[in-house]
């Protein structure tokens, strides 16, 4: 167990140094692009470009820069963004807690709604409501966030907003909790239903061909011998193994988001997350602060992949008990 | 009588005898059947074709329906509605009303949904646009599919170093978070607006292929996988080793046992794929790292209509509904060919 | 004549699929009597395991059409609720399958899955059950009973997990016990021990036992009477004596000779029945095992032979052919060999 641990923790540290490592490359070591020019802004002359390398270490040596950045990253902490001038981590810490606060509630929502709706599916196979349930979460995975995103702002904050429907609705952005309960909550309840929308209809869908695969399988008919009523097979023998890949599948798309994937959702509802920061980040091309999201994303990656193993080795004694 | 012989041969039985056919049918057959009653499925490929059509008819659109060239500016243009001149792009927009705001939809021939900032044709754009998003979505899917292909063969083929080493590379790119990946790469392969020049390979700064490569690119080790792994199991079967035992060349035992295997996971995986590169396109060209003006597709036409989107919301919905009509048909397509191809799914049969 | 613990009458089971209607189960009638032992013999797609996945009513398929009776202790068990049903699996009827490491929960120790059967049935105190459980594993044979109770189904070995299988199916105190398969995934040396085991079931339990399996010789030291199945019927019927010494049906003849024995006089191949089973959705006209039958003529293309006695002592068989006859070509169908040298 502890070997095992040790391991994972090895590997991560591997892992994240990787992928920094790629990031770099990908921005300064892509032949044709040259991020000096990039910061000038528009007809540099020669001198503004080299004065800018010369400011930013962008004439140092690959290996060099790359370990510049680390230190100031790691050791130092004092890693200064290209663009704002202020410190990168206490940008990061910043914007961590709405990040947060969006993807918990949205993981909640869509927990709770993707099993109801997966079990459901599958329990009332033959009815209507199957495929109608089905059809439901498909649309569900084909809407693109952002424009779903969009109509829904339309809706509550422009045409619809006058009515008592949603007349609550504040405008676009975020209250921290501590600051005003009431007011997060309502910022970020539209965030939450449409980032979930998506998950709902994709974790209603492997849950459900999940419980299907399982209700074939040879131990579940035994349980149906033993004289069980079907709610305790379902619960007890059918979802029970079939939560063990719902509960892997959760835990990586979770760990994603928490590092920055909700940055369309983050977009379309003017949430200052780590999503936006880092969207921002890369495409003004402010190595820092890209190198510290990316760290920061591919951490929680890592993490993630490796407590998802831990609960799987917890869930399925045949992995624990090898 | 005869009397039962040991070693007589099986008794042959006509047809009559056994009471009916038990013919042999290739699973192929089976599942072209399966997929045919499917009428859902049989629908969603009818649509998905009817806008593929429809997108590619653009230009036919814009020359005789719509008399418009949508990727020029017509600020300053008019349009006949009913016999009155209407200007395109009026005043009285903005928060001030000292703005100008474009007409919305006409539901006539011309300036059908409407124009856009620039006094575009939004309907025509819409056309345009899908056949960029395609273009990008099938061509990333497919190119993804190839690359994946060829890699799964390899590795799974000739094990060893070549799949440790191949393996290790598809789990870095994996690893790294879809939407970092590809934002990197984009942002990156897009900064100079001269293009892109990559040794004697030069592409033009809106350049289609831009998207196409990095979304197929980031997509690779999802296919990678499944196939890789239905190709290490297929290698230990039984007939690979006839074929082996028959002196096939290595080559020849990939593509003529190994492929055909294969390539009904491939087929499965297409309008799933397709479906998810549409969206991630749509996504990034929201995000203006996609594809690039002048050229549009269903996601930067969303971005387009997100400052009009209180005023003239269809600039931004009607390319969303596209997509979404397109993905759920892709969606649905794509269930419907894998429960062909699957012999378990028990559904209620007609007696 | 005491009323028989299980009675079938004329059970037809069919499913509708894409080809189809599959008549898997086409009509058969039988009992079961209390603490007796059948063996129900045939070949794959012969219906023997639909049959009796029919008397547990544990068919999932919407596709299953059924007709005629299942009688338990004189009730009708088609006829009864979902409610009541479960109330007969498990502590009147219970069933064991052919594979133990799939046929059990693999998440949950072996303890845990014979309490719950133990709990679902009974009203039991604390600690009641687990004793219960231990001593249902001592009694099927599992060495270190409160030790192994905790142990998870992939830690025992193949022959323990199936006495485990069993000990789960027995500990309601069923009077009928339907064993699918139970040693065809077992090595040959388990497999003798497991049929040990459940031989003497009648005699610790008091359950009678349908023992399902392809394989004659499985049945041979255990059964009371044996009933063969081919393509959804019943073709030969009686106890064990008649079945093994006088068989009347050429498709028991070809199992028979399928068997390895050592008393043949020198080596030679085994027997197979050769062709295949017939299509059970177009039923050919006549015997369904003439298109096999090297013994056919004109009567079996034109009329379907009906299980009756002809040899009298409860013995039935469904063949047109005479006492005479079938006696006369009988030896030389199974032992060729021995027949020569006669």
């Amino acid at each position: 167990m502890v070997a095992f641990v040790v391991r994972r923790l090895l590997w991560m540290v591997v892992v994240l140094f990787a992928i920094s490592i790629l990031v770099f490359l990908i921005f300064f070591a892509t032949p044709g692009v040259d991020p000096a020019r990039q910061m000038a802004g528009r007809n540099p002359s020669a001198e503004t470009i080299k004065s800018i390398k010369h400011e930013f270490g962008l004439d140092r040596s690959l290996p060099v820069r790359y370990g510049l950045m680390m230190k100031h990253m790691f050791i130092s902490r004092d890693l200064i963004s290209y663009g704002s001038h202020t410190r990168v981590i206490p940008e990061i810490v910043h914007a961590a807690p709405v990040t947060l606060s969006l993807v918990f509630g949205a993981a909640v929502i869509w927990i709770v709604f993707s099993i109801l709706t997966g079990v459901a599916a599958a329990v009332l196979r033959g009815t209507i409501f199957d495929p109608f349930l089905m059809i439901l979460a498909l649309i569900g995975i084909s809407i693109p966030v952002f424009w779903l995103g969009e109509v829904v702002n339309l809706v509550t904050q422009s045409r619809f907003h006058d009515t008592f429907l949603f007349s609550w609705v504040p405008p676009l952005g975020y209250t921290s909790l501590t600051e005003d309960p009431f007011m997060w909550f309502k910022q970020l309840f539209f965030p939450w239903l449409t980032l979930s929308i998506l998950y709902i209809g994709f974790y209603a869908r492997v849950l459900r061909a999940n419980l299907i695969e399982t209700e074939s399988e040879d131990y579940v008919r035994t349980a149906r011998a033993k004289g069980l009523s079907e709610r305790r097979v379902l619960f007890r023998h059918t979802l029970r193994t079939s939560m063990i890949t719902f509960v892997s599948l959760f835990g990586l798309d979770f760990a994603v988001l928490v590092g920055g994937g909700a940055l369309l959702t983050e977009v379309v509802f003017g949430l200052p997350g780590v999503g936006l920061l880092t969207y921002n980040s890369l495409t003004s091309l402010d190595l820092p602060v890209i190198m510290t999201t990316v760290v920061y994303a591919a951490f929680f990656i890592t993490l993630a992949s490796a407590l998802v193993d831990l609960v799987y080795a917890w869930l399925d004694p045949r992995v624990r008990l090898a | 009588m005869a009397v039962f012989e040991p070693e007589a041969e099986g008794i042959v039985l006509d047809a009559e005898e056994t009471g009916g056919d038990i013919v042999g049918r290739s699973p192929w057959a089976l599942a072209g059947r399966r997929l045919v009653r499917n009428k859902l499925a049989l629908g969603a490929l009818a649509l998905f074709v009817l806008i593929v059509a429809v997108s590619f008819a653009a230009p036919l659109y814009a020359n005789h329906v719509a008399d418009t060239n949508p990727f020029e500016s017509n600020i300053s243009g008019t349009v006949t509605i009913d016999g009155k001149t209407v200007d395109v792009l009026q005043q009285g927009g903005g928060k001030l009303g000292l703005g100008e705001t474009p007409i919305g939809p006409t539901w006539r021939s011309q300036y059908f949904l409407g124009a856009d900032n620039q006094g575009r044709d939004v309907a025509a754009r819409v056309l345009y646009g899908g056949r960029a998003s395609l273009e990008i979505g099938i061509g990333s899917a497919v190119f993804a599919s190839v690359v994946a292909l060829i890699f799964a063969l390899v590795a799974g083929f000739f094990g060893g170093w070549t799949d440790a080493i191949i393996s290790r590379l598809m789990d870095l790119i994996w690893a790294f978070p879809l939407y970092l990946l590809a934002i990197s790469l984009a942002t990156v392969l897009l900064t100079s607006p001269n293009g892109l020049t990559i040794s004697f390979v030069h592409v033009s700064a809106d350049s289609l292929w831009i998207p196409l490569v990095i979304i197929g690119f980031v997509y690779v080790p999802y296919i990678y996988r499944p196939i890789r792994g239905q190709v290490l199991s297929l290698r230990e079967k039984e007939f690979v080793e006839a074929g082996i035992a028959q002196g096939a060349s290595n080559l020849r035992l990939i593509f003529g046992e190994v492929l055909p295997n294969v390539a009904s996971t491939v087929i499965v995986l297409m309008p799933l794929m397709i479906a998810t590169t549409i969206l991630t396109e749509s996504a990034l060209s929201y995000l203006s790292i996609g594809v690039q003006p002048p050229k549009a597709s269903w996601g930067t036409i969303i971005q387009d209509g997100q400052e009009l989107l209180y005023t003239r919301p269809w600039v931004a919905i009607a390319p969303g509904i596209m997509i979404v009509l397109t993905v759920l048909a892709l969606n649905i397509l794509g269930d419907g060919l894998r429960d062909a191809l699957d012999p378990r799914s028990k559904v209620r049969v007609k007696a | 004549m005491a009323e028989p613990l299980l009675e079938v009458k004329d059970l037809k089971v069919s499913f509708r699929t894409e080809d189809g209607i599959v008549r898997a189960v086409d009509g058969i009638s039988f009992t079961v009597a209390e603490g007796e032992v059948v063996g129900i013999v045939g070949e794959s797609g012969s219906g023997k395991s639909v049959t009796m996945m029919s008397v547990m009513r544990l068919i999932t398929d919407p596709n299953a059409i059924y007709e005629g009776e299942i009688l338990y202790k004189g009730r009708n068990l088609m006829g009864l609720s979902q409610d009541a049903m479960r109330e007969v699996r498990g502590e009147e009827v219970a069933m064991i399958f052919q594979d133990p490491m799939t046929s059990l929960n693999p998440v949950y120790n072996i303890g845990w899955q014979i309490e719950e059967q133990l709990n679902e049935h009974y009203d039991l105190k604390k600690g009641q059950a687990r004793r219960r459980a231990i001593e249902l594993l001592a009694q099927v044979g599992i060495p270190k009973p409160e030790q192994r109770i905790d142990d998870y189904p992939h830690q025992f070995s193949g022959g323990m997990r199936q006495r485990a299988m069993i000990a789960l199916a027995l500990s309601c105190n069923p009077d009928l016990l339907i064993a699918d398969e139970p040693t065809t995934a077992l090595d040959v040396t388990i497999q003798a021990q497991i049929l040990e085991l459940i031989k003497n079931l009648k005699r610790d339990f008091g359950s009678a036992v349908v023992l399902i399996t392809h394989d004659l010789g499985v049945v041979a030291d255990i059964a009371d009477r044996i009933l063969v199945m081919y393509a959804g019927r019943i073709v030969e019927e009686g106890d064990k004596e008649q079945v093994f010494y006088d068989p009347q049906h050429p498709y028991t003849w070809g199992l028979l000779g399928s068997i390895a024995r050592l008393d043949r006089p020198r080596t030679r191949r085994l027997t197979a029945i050769a062709g295949q089973p017939p299509s059970l959705i177009n039923r050919p006209r006549g015997c369904s095992f003439r298109p096999r039958c090297p013994q056919a003529f004109d009567r079996c293309s034109v009329e379907d032979p009906a299980l009756t006695s002809k040899v009298g002592g409860g013995h039935l068989d469904a063949c047109h052919l005479s006492v005479e006859d079938k006696r006369a070509r009988r030896d030389a169908t199974i032992n060729p060999e021995l027949a020569e040298s006669a």
